[in-house]
């Protein structure tokens, strides 16, 4: 028994156990009442099924969640990553241009500017405007939130500026690629997010970057004294934060062939937050986990997937998916946790309170 | 014999991994000034937490004035009787000074807070404790010691049958000191019990009555202050007998002569910064100890602070080797070979969610940079090896740096820097908290380093530490330097006339 409440024990304080439940928890009620959820068949070489949907739909949150989480540990936030998203969908597609030009009634593939200069072009200005985020926050002293709202309101007016007030449609088929494409019967986002994801996670663990991430997030003063370039690192956080933006952007712009500069992304920077507190990290800095966000990420899309799977009405998703995320979030919550659990065990007599008290 | 205020009865509490009381057994009677020792880690601290709520009991039993308490909350013990100034000063530093004494009880006038009240009661509160300063300015304006003031002034003001002092003095100079020594020698005498924790054996046995020993979370015994000698309760803390510290003088004024002609390491001319400090020279040789020596606020830190790139100068010049150089931030001053230990651990020293291994390396690491990551095996071995030669008392160097005790935690402090092996190492109260074995051990430790050539500036409000172990003394006043002491100078009576400037 002690053994068992021992394991237990480690086993819950994990870092990655409620993140994980919570993924457990949805994926399970989707199994009773969505039907063929689990179902993954093969057509025309490439996997099709539920699950698969989600994790594609889910990769621009995702990368929202990691540079995001990086940015909130250091004790930040950027909430213009939404309209980044959008800036980056509209650097793209002006450079490649909405021309539909048919010769001999075949479609000619032309782009006013190479794919990937275009490409290049729309992640450079979002890492740009993640550093001009950082160097609000790090360098002129702004609170982090009022520094990116900035860009948060202003980054929608730059989109339409850049699409000229208009819907950009891109015609220019291999753009499709990078959000609607396979690779090897996967699709190709799937891609993008694993070597963003193994690209930063090595740089975290083989390099002092995590070290002083976390420790920039729990201390900066301390931090300082230490000898740490505390600012810049914060400023790179926010850059990172506006790359990761970018790709998204891409994505997001490529799956849909166009670029909304009003809805593409519109509200995204706050799942990405959700992502990232849902993935067990504390908002307040310090210590975090990637795939902790990385999940979280994933906790929510496969929320807003069950959701239009299992019908609910169109006009109340939001709030159930807000009721969805309010259980999981309690779920998390120690203090919560301590409290039920304290009540059952009451019931149940002292002795399995005092070993329940101390979960 | 007066009655019993408080008595805790077989106190036990465990940590992960750590017994930090065993059935510890406390008395407080009414009017008597009461001492709690101990080695760091002895869990003295524990044992004021448990006895004001902040952790809860694992077995044993609290009573005041015979009824039996179980406080839930530091706010709940306070209501009790108890009031309580904790080893870490926590008030809100970006409160105003005022606002950190009344807040929770503020005056009212008509429902609303009167705020003239506060600042006028906060003032006079302050000048019973002989410090006038501007009680509207935030917290964090002012040095550590004179927020420690202020957290015992706000603990004095609160009308309690119990008052327990973690650590007061741990930041104060002699003269507050003794105002504070007045002030809870007057409330004793009202009938209150004071329960005081300190590593300074003078002040024991300047205002104890009795004094309770722990050793290892058990008690060791309690004794009458008056007839126990002080060899005999240092033997009884540390559980051996102890040599007192006399090897330190003699080499000390060896490396003095021998140094005269040794290159300087350190030179500072006419660095300063308006409102801050008076532009002052320095000059410090290659294994010299530079002592800093003043008041409160005399100018001591920001001295360091200034000379460690953390505050901008607006005038001067700093030359290290004889090389001139911009030194603008600590990552900075760290490359050319300075090091800083500061004075507040909590804020400007620890980072409370990392392990001891991640806290002892940090600074070394930042000084090579983000690429070259020590490798995990050489980061382990590093911490063992200061853990031992400093005998920090951890449960292991994953431990979350924040569960080790106060002088723990500051011996940490002092690994990070010795790992990066500065050729100056600027110490801001580097014994802060420390118990009187490992003191004396940390100064063996300074002399020796500087005999191996590393130069020190040394702070401390300690002035027999500044005199036994510096070369030299520079002494400020009010901002301003105003002398030097070196050789046959370094005298208690002639240091004290010169900070006094009588
Ligand atoms: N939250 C905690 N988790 C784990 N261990 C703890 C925790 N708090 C205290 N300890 C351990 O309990 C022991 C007693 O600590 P305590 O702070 O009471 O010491 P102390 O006597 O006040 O020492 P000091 O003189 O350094 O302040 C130490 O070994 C410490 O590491
Ligand atoms: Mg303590």
């Amino acid at each position: 028994m002690e053994i068992w409440i021992k394991l237990w024990r480690i086993v819950t304080n994990s870092r990655l156990f409620w993140p994980l439940a919570a993924l457990a928890v949805v994926l399970l009620f989707n199994f009773f009442y969505t039907k063929d959820f689990f179902v993954v068949e093969i057509k025309d070489g490439h996997f099709y099924g539920v699950l698969i949907d989600i994790v594609n739909r889910a990769a621009p949150l995702m990368l929202l969640a990691i540079g995001m989480t990086l940015v909130v540990a250091t004790k930040g936030i950027d909430i213009s990553v939404g309209s980044v998203i959008a800036i980056s969908g509209a650097v793209a597609a002006s450079l490649i241009g909405g021309n539909l030009e048919y010769v001999d009634g075949t479609q000619k593939l032309v782009t006013l500017v190479p794919m990937p200069v275009a490409i290049v072009a729309a992640l450079a200005v979002t890492t740009l405007l993640g550093m001009w985020n950082g160097l609000l926050v790090a360098r002129v002293g702004i609170q982090p939130i009022v520094a990116t709202l900035i860009l948060l309101v202003a980054g929608r007016g730059i989109a339409q500026l850049i699409t000229q007030g208009q819907i950009i449609t891109i015609y220019y088929t291999p753009f499709k690629f990078i959000g609607a494409g396979y690779l090897a019967g996967v699709p190709f986002t799937l891609f993008i997010v694993l070597l963003v994801f193994a690209v930063i996670l090595y740089l975290l663990n083989k390099t002092a970057l995590g070290l002083f991430i976390e420790a920039i997030g729990i201390n900066s003063v301390a931090s300082r004294f230490s000898g740490i370039h505390v600012s810049k690192y914060i400023f790179l956080a926010y850059a990172f934060s506006g790359f990761c933006a970018g790709v998204a952007g891409l994505i997001i712009c490529s799956n849909v062939s166009s670029a909304d500069g009003n809805n593409a992304g519109l509200f995204m920077e706050l799942d990405a937050i959700l992502a990232v507190a849902l993935g067990g990290n504390s908002l307040d800095g310090g210590k975090f986990s990637l795939l902790g966000s990385v999940i979280g990420a994933l906790v929510i899309q496969s929320i807003t997937t069950s959701i239009y799977a299992t019908g609910v009405p169109p006009e109340i998703t939001l709030v159930v998916k807000a009721i969805v995320v309010i259980c999981i979030c309690l779920m998390q919550s120690t203090s919560f946790r301590t409290i039920i659990f304290a009540r059952w065990g009451q019931k149940r007599g002292s002795v399995s309170e005092s070993t329940t008290v101390k979960l | 014999m007066a009655e019993t205020m408080l008595i805790a009865k077989g106190i036990c509490k465990y940590f992960p991994g750590v017994k930090a009381l065993t059935g510890v057994d406390f008395e407080l009677k009414a009017g008597e000034i009461h001492c709690l020792m101990g080695e760091n880690g002895a869990g003295k601290s524990t044992l004021i937490k448990v006895l004001t709520g902040v952790e809860t009991l694992d077995g044993g039993e609290i009573f005041l004035e015979k009824r039996h308490i179980q406080p839930r909350s530091p706010q709940h013990a306070q209501q009790l009787g108890i009031s309580t100034v904790y080893q870490e000063v926590n008030l809100c530093p970006n409160l105003s000074v005022a606002e950190n004494i009344f807040i929770g009880r503020e005056p009212r006038k008509i429902g609303r807070i009167d705020w003239k009240e506060i600042n006028r009661r906060a003032t006079a509160l302050l000048i019973k404790m002989n410090l006038d300063i501007d009680v509207t300015q935030p917290l964090e304006r002012y040095s550590v010691a004179i927020q420690q003031m202020v957290a015992i002034a706000r603990a004095l003001d609160i009308s309690a049958k119990v008052l327990i002092l973690d650590e007061p003095t741990s930041s104060l100079d002699a003269k507050e000191v003794e105002h504070l020594f007045s002030v809870i020698r007057k409330l004793k005498e009202h009938g209150m019990g004071i329960l005081f924790v300190t590593h300074f054996i003078e002040q024991v046995y300047a205002v104890s009555d009795r004094i309770t020993i722990l050793r290892n979370g058990s008690l060791v015994g309690v004794y009458k202050t008056a007839e126990l000698p002080r060899v005999q309760l240092i033997a009884k803390m540390l559980g051996r007998t102890f040599e007192e510290f006399n090897a330190g003088i003699k080499t000390k004024t060896q490396i003095a002569e021998v140094n005269e002609q040794e290159c300087v390491f350190l030179q500072v001319r006419g660095l300063g910064s308006r409102g801050a400090i008076a532009p002052f020279d320095l000059t410090v040789q290659k294994g010299e100890i530079l002592g800093l020596v003043g008041l409160l606020g005399s100018g001591r830190t920001e001295t360091a602070r200034m000379i460690f790139g953390l505050d901008k100068s607006d005038s001067g010049e700093i030359r290290i080797e004889g090389k001139r150089l911009k030194i603008l931030s600590p990552a900075n001053a760290i490359k050319q070979g300075l090091a800083f230990c500061p004075e507040n651990r909590k804020t400007e020293g620890i980072i409370d969610n990392l392990s001891v291994r991640e806290n002892i390396i940090l600074a070394l690491q930042a000084k090579l940079g983000w690429r070259k990551y020590i490798a995990r095996k050489r980061q382990e071995e590093i911490a063992d090896k200061y853990i031992a030669l400093l005998s920090i008392k951890t449960s292991g160097k994953e431990q979350l740096v924040k569960n080790l005790s106060g002088g723990n935690q500051q011996k940490v402090i002092l690994a990070r820097w010795l790992i990066t092996q500065p050729k100056l190492l600027i110490l801001d109260e580097p014994t802060r908290g420390i118990d009187v074995g490992t003191k004396a051990e940390i100064q063996k430790l300074i002399l020796q380093l500087a005999e191996e050539g590393m130069s020190v500036i040394f702070i401390s409000s300690e002035l027999d530490e500044s005199i036994r172990c510096c070369d030299r003394l520079a002494v400020l006043r009010d901002r301003v330097k105003i002398a030097e002491l070196a050789g046959e100078e370094i005298e208690e009576k002639v240091v004290m006339q010169t900070i006094a400037g009588v």
